[in-house]
């Protein structure tokens, strides 16, 4: 990600460089995918495909994921990566296959506040990405839990075209929910730049 | 594709640095970070988005962050020279320094991991062919937790140089892996550490890939002989300022903007 620095800002941000090729005797770790065991009341799956700009899938991928609870509560707990199978910490961290396909074991994020649409904050990582991306993987409308008006009134959905749109949203499957993340191309996923305090001066 | 050379690769890391320096020159802004699209690492080719990112304030799950405690990393996992049986080759170092936010608060009690190759420039993965020796006793991982003061602290063995398969000829300085989180989500980085005074820094692609020369810099650790010890092991200091939060915005933020 490129922005201006601030002349004043206290301290410069030391810049992101790409998780490379060798990260995978490194970050991934037992169970780092699992947020609950599979099959445990209630656990849902969150799959998908990373792509490249030749629909080419990404091999050498590495996904995170960060949630609210069913209940919409952010998580507090640690234990992230030693899971003891009871509690709910809310992230977790998938590499891709040979397929590039990512896959979690995990519960439905509920709405942080009352008719807020839920969804999953993704963070993605790969060879040949020079910096992380974020994104977000929101649940469909229909889903439980999912207010009706809630896609149509979220800040972020509300301010894409709808084409662009669609690639935010997960779409439901049998276990759970679809997330395809592609780096590349016509249907590009957008990815997010967090950059509030300029926001929080008044320019939206 | 024909195998490109340095000189063909240095050429073209040239032309992006003058053209970068002129658009400064023109009073365009100063960059901060890597270039998503930066043509001479070529695995970026087809990796990089093509649309702008999308700005977006962080919602309330973005703005909190795992949390991670003694439940998840045990203090010997900053230790990776006693991992093994024995000692590991190589130059064995401290690296330490502060891990601060962008208003300058120390990070606390957050995980950072880091990875990295042997004195040899061999890492233990399969997908690494370099016919340099695989070092019995280093594995290259290690994770601590930030202090009450934001310090992380690692003992290793320095890292050697070792080459890839971007261009003909193409080494990657030394370097090691860090991945860090923040007390917001919005605040991940995963990044690199090199060493000072390394000769691959104008050529490798992936650290110009950060065009702005004092951005680059910031990657940089410095030699500390006050983290040196005595008949022990050599010291490097390297602070990390994540990206600032969206918590709090103060007056004094706002009004400069």
């Amino acid at each position: 990600m490129t922005s201006a620095a601030h002349p004043t800002h206290p301290a410069a941000p030391t810049p992101g460089q790409t998780v490379g090729p060798f990260f995978h005797y490194a970050l991934p770790y037992a169970g780092d995918r699992d947020l609950v065991p599979p099959g445990a009341p209630g656990a849902i799956r969150l799959h998908g495909r990373v792509t490249d700009g030749a629909g080419t899938p990404v091999p050498d991928a590495l996904l995170e994921i960060w949630q609210a609870d069913p209940s919409g509560a952010v998580p507090r707990a640690e234990g992230s990566l030693h899971r003891d199978g009871f509690t709910f910490t809310g992230f977790g961290r998938a590499s891709t296959d040979r397929r590039g396909v990512y896959s979690f074991s995990t519960l439905a994020p509920g709405p942080t506040r009352p008719g807020a649409a839920p969804f999953f904050a993704v963070t993605v990582f790969a060879r040949g990405q020079l910096d992380r991306l974020f994104t977000r993987a929101y649940l469909p409308a229909g889903s439980p839990g999912v207010d009706a008006t809630a896609l149509d009134t979220d800040r972020l959905l509300a301010s894409l075209p709808a084409e662009r749109r669609a690639t935010l949203v997960a779409t439901a499957d049998e276990q759970g929910y679809v997330f395809d993340v592609r780096l590349q191309g016509d249907d590009e996923t957008v990815f997010l730049a967090f950059d509030g305090r300029r926001r929080s001066a008044g320019r939206d | 594709m024909s195998i490109e050379t340095q000189a063909d690769l240095s050429a073209e890391m040239a032309t992006i640095a003058d053209d970068y320096a002129a658009s400064v020159a023109a009073g365009e802004p100063v960059e901060t970070g890597p270039r998503l699209d930066y043509p001479p690492y070529r695995s970026s080719l087809l990796r990089h988005p093509t649309k702008s990112l999308h700005h977006a304030d962080p919602e309330e799950v973005e703005l909190g962050a795992p949390a991670f405690g003694p439940t998840d990393v045990d203090p010997l996992e900053a230790d990776l020279t006693i991992q093994h049986g024995g000692e590991p080759v190589g130059e064995r170092m401290v690296v330490t320094g502060r891990v601060l936010d962008g208003d300058g608060r120390p990070v606390r009690h957050q995980l950072v991991e880091v990875w990295q190759a042997n004195a040899a420039g061999r890492y233990v993965h399969k997908r690494d062919q370099h016919p340099a020796p695989v070092d019995p006793n280093f594995t290259g991982v290690g994770r601590c937790l930030t202090d009450g003061d934001g310090w992380y602290r690692f003992t290793t063995i320095k890292p050697g140089p070792y080459p890839w398969r971007n261009h003909r000829n193409a080494w990657r300085p030394a370097h090691v892996h860090f991945s860090l989180f923040g007390t917001e989500f919005t605040q991940r980085l995963v990044t690199q550490m090199y060493f000072p005074g390394d000769p691959l820094f104008d050529l490798d692609p992936i650290y110009q890939s950060i065009v702005d020369p004092a951005a680059r810099d910031r990657l940089v650790a410095t030699y500390d002989h006050s983290v040196t010890t005595h008949e022990w092991a050599t010291g490097y200091r390297w602070d990390i300022v994540l990206t600032g939060s969206h918590r709090t915005v103060r007056e004094s933020d706002v009004e400069h903007l």
